[in-house]
């Protein structure tokens, strides 16, 4: 065995390097666009440059007439191809009927008309160009507080107010709360749309095996099973006729969680050419058409006591839709609702979310999902009263957290906080930047005219989804444990893994339990032909709910390995662990390779025990999980040109605990570099006309290696009572915890200029023009 | 992002390029930094390229009769790296340093970055106020040399005649005495210059002497600031009489408008990285 780790250490809290690295870093990874087929044909897709319009007329015959296109499919041919799915459901939503290539009118910029099917990509890309759509361009909206004023284009002629719905959510006595205050703050806070940006755009192969009438298509997805299940829908193929393979997925943060048209598309024109397909997005198809993310406009007024006590928070939401729903677009925004509390003991709440179409792509989960927009408006909102207040920030915070005797602590919008110490991580992260200090040195610096930031956070997240009743497609995970006759492992998790290492981090949990080395446990997943129904990766969920359904089938297997360690101990008195089974009176042990090897031969069987060593588990979450921490941002800002610089950046978060802190301290890096892009440089720019104007990497500035600060991470732990390994979740809490501290760090730079809150991304223009106003006023 | 189909003929020589090329059908592939995104994107489409980039008889650094002569397919890394150029015309390396990333260094070259005259590249500027000769050669022979402001006729536009190919860039040897900044505001995105500013000067007593003040990226043509250089000779660098010497730098100006930087704002960073490039540019001059 090649592993360095001996047997019987305790792998579970150790930073073990990901065992997909390897293959990631050789280049020998299968990604889909790595999938060549015999036969295999190649698929592009003509795309609407216009954001609305009508389709008077489609020509295909010179695309038809270049050698080597096999087939051109518009609208008219697979309307009979079920929607792209919204999974969402909210009372009164309106859902278009979202066609997966577009009938008579397009609605965004990028939405699919027609495709080209080709014995290559290079013909197929050619033969689009060949293709003459008449279109009827019309007026379209591309904002969404533009889209609600009156007399704008409609999105949908049928539904003018341009409103997929309204959603209420009341919490305690809001009114109370106002009549109570003695100071009441308002403003408008806007979390941009971003564009998601995986290394890895989407990729489809469709295989149809007319003989067996099956489907199979690999995707570049987070949620194979789920994936299969509408699919298969949408198709009309038994799902059990229907696999989907998830292979190597270069990222997603959320834009592979979805179903998008194409995946229907291509297994459409497998079935109707009887050939393998391929289609592979360009970047500016991923741009244009892969969803987008945030797009919110906030309207916030917090209520609170001259002493600080914050008493309540209204929030009017508006989320800019796109044109579509796609799986979860209408749900995103319920999420920011949900964590509106924050960290905070106030129980009154008024939320009132109006959901709009605009001619863009849609919107929906993107890393953090509706929780960094509740983090970043309700971390703003504190700044402001403390601002208005005169008192401290971390003052404030401290004031207003949930005490440590609270939990599990009910919140105003109907969420049981499962466990927390909100105060330790702020302190620490207090204590590592120094915080009297930096105060006194950021008087200096003031009385030295230059412009020196203190910005903190400090976030809670809802992870781990989730029960199934409050989530879309139930909220459970599956494992499965085969230990191999000859004693290896084999572990399939129900979870889709794209980048989060759970091929490492699984190993770990399953080689402590069975007591073996890291090399003996190998983890499959993403394929549903191999793997038991699962859910998928997404909402930080898949070591909280898929690594304790993993946890449980061990426990399973262990109950059966032990019986048959008693039968060939000839004991009843046993105990396993460190991979054997010992006599405790004789002190005999048997490998668990023999016992293995005994479950398979059986030659003779332990009193009602099957052969074989398999468990399944199917682990039902009874809460969420509230990971929560606290960053602290020191930035200074360029009185000349309002450039930023981030000079220190603290990222102390709570998840519970960990089981591979490198893992953990590279989700925190990839999440703060998000948020910190958020902050400071990300936007996707529409055009009044519904034109993406940032539509290449050219032109949407994600961070670069060379643009980030320097990270100093740091932990504290409070175990998740939810799960029995005690953990709570890490992927998006960088994210999330990362622009309200960098924005609360800009605003606190421009603060003597009587700056009180400013919008994202902050960038050097819109900062230089804040100043210019600040100096003439 | 899939490129038209085109035919693509590596020469091996100089001689073979310049056939292949003089009908003036072709287009030259000297790195393809610019030229490919342009071709995926379908926003061009050649017929025909011919790769100039690994000719070996347009690469090379050479000094010679007071000047660097530069092959047209030396790589911004080379220059980047060049112990001549960084002691001879550190400008130019200090230019070349800022320019995309590392594979993109490793892959673009001069005289293609030269002769696609993007009006945000980052060479423009210096290669104003290096005063830069620009040697062109076709198959007709006729080989002709040019300032480079002459060479640079407007937005993507060069005095390059059809079948012609930029053969190499002169700038002249700088004594170690002159002082000289490129400095850049990069566009978030893509890195290229937002403003950048080339400053080359001399310090003549404690005063400013000879100053060359060049801009890129602001408006559709990269230009000299001639303006600029005169009211800076003969100042001491006090802060007040700076500020007030470049006041006019984007005087006149047609400036860029995009989703990074409004006209105004783009007019605003020339005159703050103006002096910002003459302050380091005058405390190198010796």
């Amino acid at each position: 065995m090649a592993t360095t780790i001996t047997k019987h250490e305790t792998l579970v809290g150790t930073s073990i390097r990901r065992k997909e690295d390897p293959r990631l870093i050789t280049g020998t990874a299968t990604y889909v666009d790595d999938i060549q087929m015999p036969g295999m044909h190649h698929a592009c897709i003509l795309r609407s440059p216009y954001a609305a319009a009508k389709i008077r007329g489609i020509d295909k015959q010179a695309a038809l007439d270049l050698p080597g296109v096999v087939a051109v499919y518009t609208g008219e041919d697979t309307k009979d191809v079920g929607p792209v799915p919204c999974g969402a459901s909210l009372p009164g939503l309106r859902v278009p009927h979202h066609y997966i290539l577009a009938i008579d009118r397009v609605y965004f910029v990028g939405h699919p008309v027609a495709v080209v099917v080709a014995t290559d990509r290079y013909i197929a890309r050619d033969a689009v160009d060949l293709i003459e759509v008449d279109f009827d361009p019309q007026a379209a909206v591309a904002d969404p507080e533009k889209a609600l004023a009156p007399g704008a284009p409609a999105v949908h002629p049928e539904w003018p107010d341009n409103t997929a719905f309204t959603y209420l959510q009341d919490g305690g006595d809001i009114d109370a709360a106002f009549r109570d205050a003695e100071v009441v703050v308002k403003e408008r806070i806007v979390s941009q749309r971003l564009i998601p940006s995986p290394m890895e755009g989407r990729g489809v192969v469709a295989d149809w095996k007319s003989g067996d009438k099956a489907l199979t298509i690999y995707t570049s997805t987070q949620i194979p099973h789920l994936a299969r299940t509408l699919i298969a829908m949408m198709l009309g193929v038994p799902e059990h006729r229907m696999r989907i393979v998830a292979p190597e997925v270069g990222g997603g943060f959320g834009s592979k969680l979805n179903v998008y048209a194409e995946e229907a598309l291509m297994g459409f024109v497998a079935m109707h050419t009887g050939k393998p397909v391929k289609w592979i997005e360009s970047r500016r198809e991923n741009f244009t058409t892969t969803i987008h993310g945030r797009g919110h406009v906030d309207y916030l007024e917090m209520a609170a006591k001259k002493d600080g006590t914050i008493l309540g928070l209204k929030i009017k939401l508006i989320q800019d839709l796109g044109a579509y729903h796609q799986l979860l677009t209408p749900a995103i925004p319920t999420l920011s609702v949900l964590m509106m509390p924050g960290l905070y003991r106030f129980k009154n709440v008024h939320a009132e979310i109006v959901g709009v179409f605009t001619n863009c792509v849609p919107t929906d989960a993107y890393r953090g999902a509706g929780r960094p927009e509740a983090t970043h408006t309700i971390e703003r909102m504190v700044d402001i009263l403390a601002a208005e207040l005169k008192m401290d920030p971390a003052e404030l915070r401290f004031k207003n957290f949930v005490g440590n005797d609270e939990f599990p602590f009910a919140t105003a919008t109907g969420l049981s906080y499962d466990s927390g110490n909100y105060a330790a991580p702020l302190r620490k992260a207090l204590e590592m930047v120094d915080y009297d200090k930096l105060r006194e040195e950021q008087k200096q610096a003031r009385e030295e005219g230059r412009l020196m930031g203190i910005g903190m956070s400090a976030y809670g997240e809802i992870c781990a989804f989730g029960p199934s009743p409050a989530t879309p497609a139930g909220g459970w995970e599956s494992a499965t444990v085969k230990i191999e006759p000859s004693g290896t492992v084999t572990v399939l998790t129900g979870v889709s893994p794209h980048g989060q290492g759970e091929e490492t981090t699984f190993a770990q949990i399953a080689a402590d339990e069975l007591g073996l080395n890291l090399d003996d446990i190998v983890v499959q997943h993403g394929d549903t032909a191999i793997v038991q129904y699962g859910i998928g990766t997404f909402g930080s969920r898949a070591t909280a709910v898929g690594g304790t359904a993993l946890y449980f089938a061990l426990q399973d297997l262990k109950a059966k390995l032990k019986r048959f360690g008693g039968m060939l101990l000839n004991s009843d008195d046993v105990t396993l662990g460190n991979g054997v089974c010992v006599c405790n009176k004789s002190g005999k042990t048997v490998t668990l390779a023999e016992m293995a090897g005994a479950s398979y031969r059986a030659m003779s069987l332990p009193a009602n025990t099957e052969p074989g060593l398999m468990a399944t588990h199917f682990w039902e979450p009874p809460n969420f999980t509230f990971p929560f921490g606290a960053h602290i941002a020191v930035t200074e800002v360029d009185r000349d040109t309002g450039a930023i610089e981030v000079k220190r950046y603290v990222a102390v978060d709570d998840c519970g605990n960990i089981i591979n802190p490198l893992i953990v301290a590279g989700q925190i890096h990839g999440g703060v570099a998000q948020g910190l892009g958020q902050a400071l440089c990300e936007i996707a720019v529409y055009d009044d006309d519904g034109q993406l104007l940032s539509g290449e990497f050219m032109d949407y500035a994600i961070p670069k290696a060379t643009t980030m600060p320097w990270i100093e991470t740091a932990h504290t732990v409070t175990p998740s009572p939810v799960n029995p390994l005690g953990v709570k979740g890490v992927g998006e809490a960088g994210t999330i915890g990362a622009s309200p501290a960098i924005v609360n760090s800009v605003v606190d730079a421009l603060s003597p200029l009587g700056v009180r809150h400013l919008d994202m991304p902050m960038t050097p223009e819109r900062i230089w023009n804040v100043i210019q106003k600040g100096v003439q006023s | 992002m899939i490129a038209q189909n085109f035919e693509y003929t590596r020469p091996k020589n100089l001689e073979e390029a310049l056939s292949l090329l003089a009908d003036g059908n072709a287009k030259v592939l000297a790195g393809g930094m610019s030229l490919v995104p342009l071709m995926k994107l379908r926003l061009a489409s050649p017929e025909s390229l011919v790769d100039i980039a690994r000719l070996p008889e347009l690469n090379y650094i050479r000094e010679e009769g007071g000047a660097l002569h530069l092959g047209a397919a030396v790589t911004h890394y080379q220059l980047e790296s060049s112990a001549v150029v960084r002691s001879k015309c550190p400008l130019l390396a200090e230019c070349a340093r800022q320019i995309g990333d590392p594979q993109v260094r490793n892959r673009g070259t001069l005289g293609g970055s030269v002769a696609h005259a993007d009006p945000s590249s980052d060479y423009p500027a210096v290669l104003l106020a290096l005063e830069a000769r620009v040697l062109m050669i076709s198959a007709a022979g006729g080989d002709r040399t040019i300032g480079y402001e002459d060479f640079l006729v407007d937005t993507f536009t060069t005095a390059l005649e059809p079948g012609e190919v930029v053969r190499e860039i002169a700038v002249p040897v700088e004594d170690n005495r002159t002082g000289y900044s490129y400095q850049k505001v990069l566009q978030p995105a893509s890195g290229f210059a937002i403003v950048g500013i080339a400053v080359r000067l001399r310090n003549d007593g404690g005063r400013i002497a000879d100053a060359r003040v060049a801009v890129t990226g602001l408006g559709g043509k990269p230009y000299r600031a001639r303006n600029v250089e005169n009211a800076l000779n003969g100042l001491a660098g006090g802060a007040a009489e700076l500020q007030h010497a470049v006041a006019t730098i984007a005087e006149g100006i047609d400036a860029n408008t995009d989703i990074h930087a409004s006209a105004e704002y783009r007019k605003h960073l020339a005159r703050v990285y103006a002096i910002r490039a003459v302050a380091v540019a005058l405390s190198r001059a010796q």
